[in-house]
């Protein structure tokens, strides 16, 4: 399958980023065209999810440059991340727990609603129409990802896949134009593993949405990215397709855990 | 001058008897996680109880009333009662909410707060008592001599008993089985298993030790200003003494209550009259709140980045 | 068979995002409503109507604030009774100083008054939270009340800073008589609990309830949190402040500082345990209990063991049984008594068939 993939919409410069005296990322640098899965790997505490927190501002890096669509981003806050286009999901669920699955969906929406307080309050007229446009749209999503049934239900109360799959549903909510998925498919059984498969290849062949994403299942990774970038203690090692980087020798290393 | 360090003393001094309430704030909430807001009804507990025996026990045992036997005798009873109270709460409230967010928990202790105040008056009374230590409260007579200064005797044995204390609890934190246990548990559950002491063992001397500790301040308070209602909501002062030393940490607990004691002091005095006095009730916890908004993460803390 | 959705299809998302989305619900509202406007008034003793039912509501609007920032934005706070000072002595102000003041152009501008100043006490939760933030939300407890104490221009020079209520004049009618206030009361009540429930079943409500859950995630799908916390602070003392104006004004008549304190706090805090962090209903529900089982132990206390107590017993009791519940119910039903009429609802949903 030959795929084109548009300009770079996100490029990373040398970002370097520690807590204390932990250095989580060192000097890493690589970039994310439009329309490609681009594939973080690498080994537990690597620095995934450091990199994709640093992408849409929860970590602000001590070093590098970040360009987005084209424009240099300085220290930027996570919904600013979110108002240019930018939705992620989370290692560990981070669903708003006390809140229905279409409520949770629902938030996702909340930036392109515009009715302030007070048409809240009253319920009426303009706040309702828009609560019922922005609805439709949540069911369209509901929809895609199969999840009609469980529309009312608390989300506590749904299994561990079922509460992934929501998530990914808020995140696509806001329309994003990059998501970033930190491991989606972790800890799901093969059948859930397949499914979320296909969603994501569907976000990405439907809605042209650039997806980078976080995995530790080495078949998936080979088999849905388009491009790979393998971290291993913060440092970059290496960054190519998959057939590129399974043949890399520092990754096999890292991978065999010869190295270090 | 000398009238400056008069109140800068006077106010470091009331400051210990907020740290030793913050102290007790503090072990339970290394040992177990939970803010317990009870503390300060702990701290009126422990002094009503030990005031109620000693009213009563004359009449129950024969014993010359102020005698010492007296004192130590309901020092021992109220002491028990304390541990008893602390391991039922452990037993009756917190066991029950273990898994439960740190707000529930906090809330809970609410209750308890409540609930101490009722069942300890309704049991010793609603009136407001002396209690003696046998400490007069006169100044010092070498410190007026040489320097000219009024510092009451019985502060600077308040304190005394207050730093003893602080000493040896250090001391069995650092030197003895139970104390590595506890500051093991504190950092990590599954090490302190591993020191051989059962978790629910180390929760019981944990809550036992905070009733000590709550006793004597109960005691100096209740020697300072009388036994009542009030001194719940003086007790309350240690919660920004925590705000500033952190919620973990003895010798924040320490200083924290030292400079809520002597800053309160000196704002009544100097700042106090431009704007009709009585500041003392809110100033801490503005100046608690203040400090938070410029070091979120208190005076020992370190800076914490939440982990996604 | 009466309490039924089976049947009721919801053709458009407009009837399924409606208040009451079951029609016996629907109906059970406005039969609940026509009972407190129109019967109540005429069958309630003035006993009734103006110690207990009164305060009931007016604590009820309180709790409803305090839910609001507590219960749905996830922010504790302990000073709920200041803000309702400050509700309180701003409408009196407003009334004694401005010419031809309006009563409820007063009491907004008494709760946008409490607003202000929530927001202000609200500052500190941009960096801290959990208890952090409770104990910073005492400062505005004990601020407030000493501001209003020591500074006399706020109580018009009264001594020790009891201020009498003005008589309520709306539109030439006076409120005066127990009725008349309750149904004041009841109407103001009504309108900002409605005002309410629409707020939280919005993206108002959710940007709050995401703030709760998950401040992270809820930044992350870009939710302002420092704006969404200070509205809750905002609408929650604003909430809080039309309530004490109205404890203020069809309540007790003359109020004094102290009166807000520290106690009072707990005691709505309280109310929103027992009766449902985060619910509307709860508000209602806990208020009752709180203002009733006061009353009502008293009235055992009095028939079955007499004057045998020693003095104060009763008060400790009551602290004792308070304290208690608090813990009860944390424990055995963190969501309160509006959890367990839900749960209610569910049985007899199923009724009686229960598969
Ligand atoms: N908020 C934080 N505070 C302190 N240290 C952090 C924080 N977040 C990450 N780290 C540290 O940074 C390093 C990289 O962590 P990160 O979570 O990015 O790894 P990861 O590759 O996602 O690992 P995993 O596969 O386990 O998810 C680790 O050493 C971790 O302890
Ligand atoms: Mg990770």
């Amino acid at each position: 399958m030959e795929r084109k993939f548009g300009e770079v919409v996100i490029d990373l410069q040398n970002i370097s980023l520690s807590f204390g005296g932990v250095k989580a990322l060192t000097n890493i640098s690589f970039d994310v065209r439009k329309h490609e899965i681009r594939a973080i790997i690498g080994p537990n505490g690597a620095g995934k999810s450091s990199m994709l927190n640093v992408i849409n501002g929860v970590y602000h890096p001590q070093e590098g440059r970040i360009v987005f669509n084209g424009q240099e981003r300085r220290e930027m806050e996570p919904y600013m991340a979110a108002s240019q286009g930018i939705s992620r999901t989370f290692q560990n669920i981070a669903l708003f727990k006390g809140m229905t699955v279409l409520d949770n969906i629902m938030t996702g929406r909340h930036m392109k609603m515009n009715c302030g307080l007070l048409s809240h309050m009253l319920h009426w007229g303009r706040a309702q129409k828009e609560e019922i446009e922005h609805r439709k749209k949540v069911e369209e999503v509901i929809d895609f990802l199969e999840i009609q049934s469980i529309r009312k239900t608390p989300v506590g109360r749904l299994p561990y896949g079922l509460q992934k799959r929501v998530e990914l549903a808020r995140a696509l909510a806001a329309e994003p134009e990059l998501l970033l998925l930190d491991e989606p498919m972790a800890g799901m059984n093969v059948e859930e593993k397949q499914d979320m498969c296909r969603f994501i290849l569907d976000v990405n062949d439907q809605f042209g949405t650039t997806i980078v994403l976080i995995e530790h299942d080495m078949g998936v990774v080979m088999d849905i990215s388009d491009r790979v970038v393998v971290l291993d203690y913060g440092k970059k090692i290496g960054d190519g397709t998959p057939d590129e980087v399974k043949s890399n020798p520092d990754v096999i290393a890292a991978y065999l855990g010869t190295s270090h | 001058m000398t009238f400056f360090f008069e109140v800068l003393i006077g106010g470091l001094l009331s400051g210990v008897l907020y740290a030793l309430v913050a102290l007790g704030f503090v072990l339970i909430f290394k040992a177990s996680g939970v803010f317990n807001f009870a503390q300060g009804a702990m701290v009126f507990f422990a002094a009503l109880t030990f005031v109620g025996f000693t009213e009563v026990l004359p009449g129950w045992t024969g014993m010359e009333p102020g005698s010492g036997g007296v004192f130590w005798l309901s020092f021992a009873l109220a002491l028990m009662s304390m541990v008893v109270l602390g391991i039922a709460t452990e037993k009756v409230v917190l066991r029950p909410l273990v898994n439960q967010p740190p707000i529930t928990l906090f809330m809970a202790t609410i209750g308890l707060t409540f609930f101490i105040e009722g069942l300890v008056q309704a049991i010793w009374g609603n009136t407001a008592r002396g209690l003696s230590l046998g400490i007069s409260d006169e100044p010092v007579m070498w410190m007026l001599d040489e320097f000219d200064m009024m510092i009451s005797k019985f502060d600077l044995i308040a304190a005394g008993i207050a730093l003893v204390l602080f000493v040896v609890l250090a001391l069995l934190f650092q030197y003895t089985r139970v104390g590595r246990a506890l500051r093991a548990v504190a950092d990590d559950h599954q090490a302190a298993l591993s020191v051989g002491i059962p978790l629910k063992h180390i929760w019981a001397i944990v809550w036992g030790v905070a009733g000590f500790v709550a006793l004597i301040a109960g005691l100096i308070w209740g020697a300072r200003n009388g036994v009542q209602f009030a001194l719940t909501f003086t007790a309350l002062k240690a919660l920004p003494v925590l705000i500033l030393g952190g919620f973990t940490s003895v010798p924040g607990a320490i200083i924290g209550g030292l400079i809520i004691g002597a800053s309160e002091k000196l704002a009544e005095i100097y700042l106090g009259p431009f704007v009709g006095g009585g500041i003392e009730s809110w100033f801490p916890y503005i100046l608690a709140m203040l400090f938070l908004l410029v070091r979120p993460e208190g005076l020992f803390g370190e800076k914490h980045i939440d982990r996604v | 068979m009466l309490y039924r959705e089976a049947g009721q299809f919801k053709a458009s998302y407009q009837e399924d995002s409606q208040i009451f989305p079951i029609r016996q619900d629907r109906v059970g509202f406005i039969a609940l409503l026509a009972f407190f406007f129109l019967i109540v008034p005429m069958v309630a003793s003035q006993y009734w109507l103006q110690a207990i039912l009164t305060p009931v509501l007016i604590f009820s609007l309180a709790a409803l604030g305090l839910n609001i920032l507590t219960g749905y934005a996830g922010q504790l706070s302990l000073g709920s009774a200041a803000f309702m000072a400050v509700g309180a002595f701003a409408t009196y102000n407003f009334m004694l100083r401005i010419d031809g003041m309006p009563f409820l152009m007063a009491i907004l501008l008494g709760g946008l008054s409490a607003a202000a100043v929530g927001i202000l006490f609200g500052l500190p939760s941009l960096r801290i939270k959990g208890f952090y933030l409770a104990v910073a939300t005492l400062a505005a407890q004990f601020f407030i009340v000493w501001v209003l104490v020591k500074f006399p221009w706020f109580s018009n020079y009264s001594s020790s800073g009891v201020i009498t209520a003005q008589e309520i004049n709306i539109l030439g009618y006076a409120f005066n008589t127990p009725e008349s206030k309750y149904l004041l009361t009841l109407l103001v009540v009504t309108v900002l609990a409605l005002a309410a429930k629409n707020m939280v079943r919005s993206t108002t409500g959710r940007k709050w309830m995401a703030v709760r859950d998950m401040d992270v995630a809820a930044e992350v799908i870009g939710i302002r949190l420092m704006r969404t916390k200070l509205q809750a602070f905002a609408v929650s003392s604003f909430y809080c402040g039309v309530a004490g104006a109205l404890y203020a004004y069809t309540y007790l008549g003359t109020v004094e500082p102290e009166g807000f304190n520290l106690t009072l706090s707990f005691q709505i805090l309280f109310m929103i345990i027992i009766g449902g962090v985060g619910s509307i209903l709860g508000s209602f529900l806990g208020a009752a209990f709180i203002v009733l089982l006061p009353v009502f132990l008293n009235i055992v206390l009095h028939s079955f063991v007499g004057a045998a107590l020693p003095p104060g017993f009763g008060s400790n009791l009551e602290l004792m049984i308070f304290g208690g519940l608090i813990i009860f119910f944390l424990i055995v039903e963190p969501h309160g008594m509006a959890r367990l009429w839900q749960i209610g609802k569910e049985k007899l949903r199923l009724w009686p068939f229960p598969h």
